[in-house]
């Protein structure tokens, strides 16, 4: 386990609302560390509307999402926020007033006065494909992403997928593998068309073998598979040998991990005070889309009012000395100074 | 205003009214038809609202752009006749139409 990373906030999600948290933050001299599930910045804008338009940001007609994110990547960049990106938060505990501690799923500590959630829709995590019976091999001989590659050494493998992640993990294990069989629903990629070449070209060279299909029946025993049956466009099937599949159907929201950390949710949502945007616990605060409270909209310029609101409360518990007065970046130099204007 | 029937996988059927220029999906969420979930909101992407339409309603509603085909990639149990129900328009034409859902749409 690494050291401890003290810092003044941790925000969990780094989606437009916890980026623009950042900025509001760092007005009122505040340090914060982001934490995101994805591998990039963004949340639902760069995982699901990177290039769909955006027409509801006030003062901007017309934004993508990547856009968008690109844009609140420039605004906080003063600020220097640190990113951990590809980790998801697993537990937050309190360990002073109020003082927290919160572990990722890679090991990483962190201790500070304030966590904001700003974890939208939950966490993205892999879609599960529905063949009947796949629970008991998940975790075992089925995996939705690759830890160690060696573990699929000499192993008859199964990737089902059609884009990029289902080819690159096919020319990452072919190699290594007993054999590889590709799966994917049609005879036609949405991967890379260069990577889409090269598959074709280890397919006829013999290398390995692509089913067009879809993945109907499992065999298998405690949690070990032994092969799976493919079923075509005209329902017939086709029965392969297996000891692991990769699915890869793309990404989900799911709650995930928020849903332990001990508050009353309101569904799937952290019912919050609307003043501050706290939560039921001193010093955790929740804003976006993941919070809730009566009138809540989920629209982005939401999450950032919340952000701001958010902020001046955070203040109370990372600079408790300090009186907050209340500036405009407009005219106060003293701000301007912090975002490297004046 | 044409009418659109929802039959979900357990065979309860919901039919209910659409409004023209709106999408199949917008409709099945407004009429709180949850084996929709359409997590995007309606930007084809992410394939959670996908439904089977009608073999004698096929050809009417027509085939799914490139786009969509690419997205049914991340769904399941997909068949010829799977659309995503936010890529179908509600038209004067679609009046009577019949759609199916699926069990799971991926969450």
């Amino acid at each position: 386990m690494s050291e401890t990373i003290k810092t003044d906030v941790v925000i969990i999600g780094a989606g437009p609302v916890g980026l623009f948290a950042v900025f509001e933050l760092g007005l009122l001299d505040i340090k914060a560390h982001l934490i995101d599930i994805l591998d990039k910045v963004g949340g639902q804008c760069a995982e699901l509307y990177p290039e769909k338009p955006i027409y509801d940001i006030p003062a901007i007609p017309l934004v993508t999402g990547q856009g968008l994110t690109d844009a609140l990547m420039a605004q906080i960049k003063p600020f220097n926020p640190t990113f951990h990106l590809g980790e998801m938060v697993t537990i937050i505990e309190n360990i002073g007033d109020p003082v927290f501690r919160v572990t990722t799923d890679h090991g990483k500590v962190f201790e500070c006065k304030a966590v904001v959630i700003a974890a939208g829709g939950g966490s993205f995590q892999p879609k599960r494909p529905p063949i009947a019976g796949i629970e008991p091999y998940e975790g075992i001989s089925v995996h939705y992403a690759v830890r160690k590659m060696d573990a699929f050494r000499d192993k008859r493998l199964l990737i089902i997928g059609g884009g990029d992640s289902a080819l690159d993990w096919t020319f990452n294990l072919q190699p290594i593998a007993k054999r590889l069989t590709l799966v994917h629903r049609r005879d036609d990629f949405r991967g890379a068309p260069a990577s889409v070449n090269k598959m074709r070209k280890l397919v006829a060279a013999g290398a390995m073998d692509l089913k067009i299909g879809q993945v109907s029946q499992l065999e298998g025993a405690d949690g070990q598979l032994t092969a799976a049956t493919i079923k075509d466009a005209k329902d017939a099937l086709t029965r392969v040998e297996v000891d692991a599949m990769l699915p890869f159907f793309g990404l989900t929201m799911k709650l995930g991990p928020v849903a332990n950390w001990g508050f009353k949710l309101d569904g799937e949502l952290i019912p919050v005070d609307v003043s501050t945007f706290e939560t039921s616990r001193q010093g955790l605060f929740a804003i976006g889309d993941i919070n809730t409270y009566p009138g809540k909209l989920k629209l982005i310029l939401s999450g950032f009012h919340e952000a701001a609101l958010m902020a001046q409360r955070a203040h109370h518990y990372v600079h408790p000395e300090k009186r907050l007065v209340f500036q405009y970046t407009t005219s106060s130099t003293s701000l301007q100074k912090k975002l490297g204007v004046a | 205003m044409p009418k659109i029937s929802y039959i979900e996988h357990d065979g309860t059927v919901h039919t209910v009214e659409a409004d023209l220029g709106s999408t199949v999906m917008e409709t099945a969420l407004r009429n709180g038809i949850s084996s929709i979930v359409a997590e995007c909101g309606g930007g084809c992407t992410c394939a959670t609202c996908m439904v089977y339409v009608d073999e004698a309603w096929s050809a009417t509603v027509g085939p799914p752009s490139a786009e969509e085909e690419e997205q049914l990639d991340s769904a399941f149990e997909v068949k010829p006749t799977s659309r995503l129900s936010c890529q179908i328009k509600v038209t004067g034409a679609l009046d009577g139409l019949i759609v199916r859902t699926p069990a799971y749409q991926g969450r």
